[in-house]
């Protein structure tokens, strides 16, 4: 590092020519940025199916009998309701929550952010894409093949999803491409999350140590271990699974099995196995999804409240920690399936000892809004929004940690609730942060700021109105699967509450066009995007919006202080950005 | 050593004057040979591959867990597998590959190319060895009528020789790769330390599996 030539701060090299030709340029471009917005626009896509189906499971338990158009026989059968469960599972999950947050935002803005010109391996990034929208393609081939889309949740838990279709509509041809689907989606992320950590190894610009990356590269950055060290797991079971159901092999499926009076000809195998293989894979993956929310979510807040983060260090040692003991507490989710109490207890201790790391992120959340010059810009709000969400699913993971309540809130819709707040919402709340926040440099135009007021507010109040009564339905003991709950008796008096839930959620899911018409409209139209419109200090603003092809226009940056330098006293602006050299700090006379 | 090359190199990107230092091609330079393009130094290839090994050892650590719990599960009609005694002999070649690329490295390392590549050329030659025994122990155990589906015990077995056979010949593909395209100067001594931890590592893999199908059996 030391033999850098620095020539103003930073180390100039020739500017590079953008490729030509349209497909080279956007479809199979190998710049990140654009594969960042590949990655992004495949997230809304799937987010779009993901919410139409849960409008539709909505609509469903309230009106079980209306008739429907588009579904054959006219009335929705509980399968049916069962493929809608899964598949918006499934797409939410893998295409949307891990998808926008790291492919999308990470992609674009890892490298820029630690003064990069470009992944370190390029062609690779562009396969994973490529690999990703193969699995897309897949999962949503499912709804058209013989049978439909698979009806054994996200999770695909055995028997059920072993057997072929003698389990069910969908558990044919729909549930094997849901294999070959997650299965390839494992590729695509191995391959992501190596790229992302020998980039930050081993790409980053003079100056830029571990301490001055921005909370957002550290939260990219663990996601990718977690993702490297959990997908390989999740495919090896999916290729296990495969066997099972095409081979005959007897991983996952017992013997002496009778399904539909017919007994099965399998032996000996093991149901909880692929509960643990799965669940190894699908607790990590829920920091896999927030852990980009909450590096998000810091580097806004910081940046609204005009202050530092609050305990960087404490921050990016507690991003680590959920990391690690995210790998420890996967048994946590099978805690009625008969497994001995004295692992329960260790899990249950493991998963509560999460509350110390996601506090410390909570407490620091505060103490950097704290006495700050808070600008409420459309990005802060959704920063706020996800820290109220991530709270208030949260708490309710500690009730869930403990096996003696766990056993009765089991599979009921409290669950449903507590995930759907802490992973779900919150995450799509830190997903908007950054669309918000970044739109600007991504485009080149701001995105309109009434308009992300109203969005806000009708997201933020919606998504509670959604969620909250779902706890309530939850202790009275309601069933999440549960395709009719007015024909069960004990559950019937509290159709109101799904009344209520349902309405509330045709109005948020309305409310996300204000979204979309001004993420389109501000595309064309928006006013152009200076530099660095929100004064802020990481390295993405030190280059136009949007960045030229190397991303600094044949400079490469160095750094000379930590991301977050808000109100420094004794400096004439309220920030000094990190490629600012020291001698060139504005100061108060 | 390749390192030393590698480290050269780096000190050349880093003062610009390496070649191609002067930008970067969108090229990118993921297979190591591609036009005109070092912008990544090349340690971020050896680290590239130290990532790629723990999540193949992820991977195969998730068919190990599997096998141990299969294997012990009540009722789990498990019918222990009289490994084929070709293994043996596959797995001697596949040690004595490792060896054979030691030797072909500290070749490249004391510029002697010819032995570099004859030695190469045996360690890609060791490797299909390898592969067809692997085959042959298939064949045999086909022909006592022992299939994927037969036992528990046998659908592990096809498991983990199919899984690592396939990341062998991913491998051998890499063999070939640098004994007749990877050329270039800079980057052939990164390509050649990168292909040989990663065929160390399928040799110890093996080895690893191979012990657990024996012994834990």
């Amino acid at each position: 590092m030391s033999s850098h030539a620095h020539a103003g701060g930073s180390t100039v090299h020739a500017p590079m020519a953008e490729p030509s030709g349209f497909i080279r340029k956007y479809i199979f471009s190998v710049d990140h940025k654009v594969i960042g917005i590949q990655y992004f626009l495949l997230a809304l896509t799937a987010v779009v199916i993901g919410i139409v189906l849960s409008l539709l499971m909505r609509f469903h338990l309230v009106w079980p009998n209306a008739t429907l158009p588009f579904v054959s026989g006219g009335q929705m059968s509980q399968e049916q309701y069962l493929a809608l469960v899964t598949m918006h599972g499934t797409i939410m999950v893998f295409f949307v929550l891990t998808t926008a947050p790291q492919g999308g935002f990470g992609n674009y803005f890892l490298p820029i952010q630690i003064g990069a010109p470009d992944m370190a391996f390029p062609r690779l990034n562009m396969l994973s894409f490529w690999v990703t929208f193969l699995a897309f393609v897949c999962i949503v081939a499912a709804f058209v093949v013989p049978g439909g889309a698979p009806i054994s949740g996200w999770t695909g838990y055995t028997p059920l999803s072993g057997l072929g279709e003698i389990t069910g509509p969908g558990e044919g041809w729909g549930q094997t491409l849901w294999i070959v689907s997650i299965s390839l989606f494992c590729l695509a992320s191995l391959l992501g999350a190596l790229n992302f950590i020998a980039t930050t190894i081993d790409l980053r610009a003079p100056g830029m140590s571990l301490m001055r990356m921005p909370l957002t590269v550290w939260g990219w950055f663990v996601t990718a271990i977690l993702g490297l060290l959990a997908f390989g797991v999740l495919l090896a079971g999916g290729i296990l699974l495969l066997l099972d159901r095409s081979a005959h092999t007897s991983f996952f499926i017992p013997a002496g099995l009778v399904v539909n009076d017919q007994l099965q000809a399998h032996s000996g195998g093991s149901p909880l196995l692929w509960q643990h293989l799965f669940w190894f894979f699908g607790h990590p993956e829920v920091y896999i999804a927030i852990l980009p929310g909450m590096g998000v979510a810091s580097h806004v807040l910081s940046t609204f409240a005009r202050k530092p983060v609050y305990g960087y260090r404490a921050m990016a040692y507690a991003i680590c920690a959920i990391g690690f003991l995210g790998f420890m507490v996967w048994g946590h989710h099978m805690f009625v399936s008969g497994m001995s109490p004295y692992s329960g207890f260790a899990f249950s201790v493991l998963t509560m000892s999460i509350g110390v790391p996601s506090a410390i992120k909570t407490f620091n959340w505060l103490g950097t809004l704290w006495g700050g010059k808070i600008q409420f810009k459309s990005p802060m709000l959704f920063a706020l929004g996800f820290v109220s969400l991530f709270v208030s699913g949260g708490l309710s993971g500690l009730f869930l940690a403990q096996p003696a309540v766990d056993n009765m809130l089991h599979a009921t819709y409290y669950v449903v609730a507590h995930f759907h707040l802490v992973m779900g919402v919150a995450a799509i709340f830190g997903i908007f942060a950054a669309t918000y926040f970044w739109f600007p440099k991504m485009f080149g135009r701001m995105m309109n700021e009434p308009l992300g007021k109203i969005h806000f507010w009708f997201t933020f109040v919606g998504a509670y109105c959604i969620f909250m009564p779902m706890h309530f339905i939850g202790i009275a003991g309601g069933i999440r699967r549960y395709a009719d709950a007015s024909a069960v008796g004990f559950l019937a008096h509290l159709q109101p509450v799904h009344e209520f839930m349902t309405i509330a959620a045709f109005i948020t899911g309305a409310a996300q066009l204000f979204f979309l018409f001004n993420f389109f409209y501000s595309l064309k139209f928006g006013p152009k995007a200076s530099k660095n419109p929100w004064n802020a200090t990481t390295l993405e603003w030190d280059t136009d919006s949007p960045p030229p092809i190397d991303n600094f226009g044949g400079h490469y940056p160095s750094v000379f202080r930590g991301p977050y330098e808000f109100s420094v006293p004794g400096a004439a602006d309220d920030f000094i950005p990190q490629w600012v050299e020291p001698s060139q700090v504005a100061r108060v006379r | 050593m390749p390192s030393t090359i590698v480290t050269e190199e780096i000190e050349l990107i880093h003062s610009g004057k390496g070649p191609g230092g002067g930008g970067f091609s969108g090229d990118g330079g993921d297979s190591g040979d591609s036009s005109g393009s070092t912008r990544v130094p090349q340690r971020a290839y050896i680290t590239g591959m130290f990532i790629a090994l723990a999540g193949i050892l992820m991977f195969f650590m998730a068919f190990v867990s599997a096998y141990i719990v299969r294997k012990d599960m009540p009722n789990s009609a498990w019918i222990p597998l009289q490994v084929p005694r070709i293994l043996w002999l596959n797995t001697l070649i596949l040690v004595a590959s490792s060896f054979t690329l030691a030797r072909a490295h500290s070749r490249f390392s004391a510029k002697d190319d010819e032995g570099f590549r004859h030695w190469w050329a045996t360690t890609t030659f060791l490797g299909v060895l390898f592969v067809a025994g692997q085959i042959l122990a298939w064949r045999q155990l086909a022909a006592l009528g022992i299939f994927l589906a037969s036992n528990p015990s046998s659908s592990f077995f096809y498991v983990f020789t199919g899984a690592h056979g396939v990341h062998l010949l991913g491998g051998i593909l890499a063999l070939l790769f640098v004994q007749f395209r990877a050329t270039r100067k800079v980057t052939r001594g990164t390509a050649i330390e990168v292909v040989s931890m990663y065929w160390h590592f399928m040799d110890g893999l093996w080895v690893f599996l191979f012990l657990l199908l024996y012994l834990g059996r």
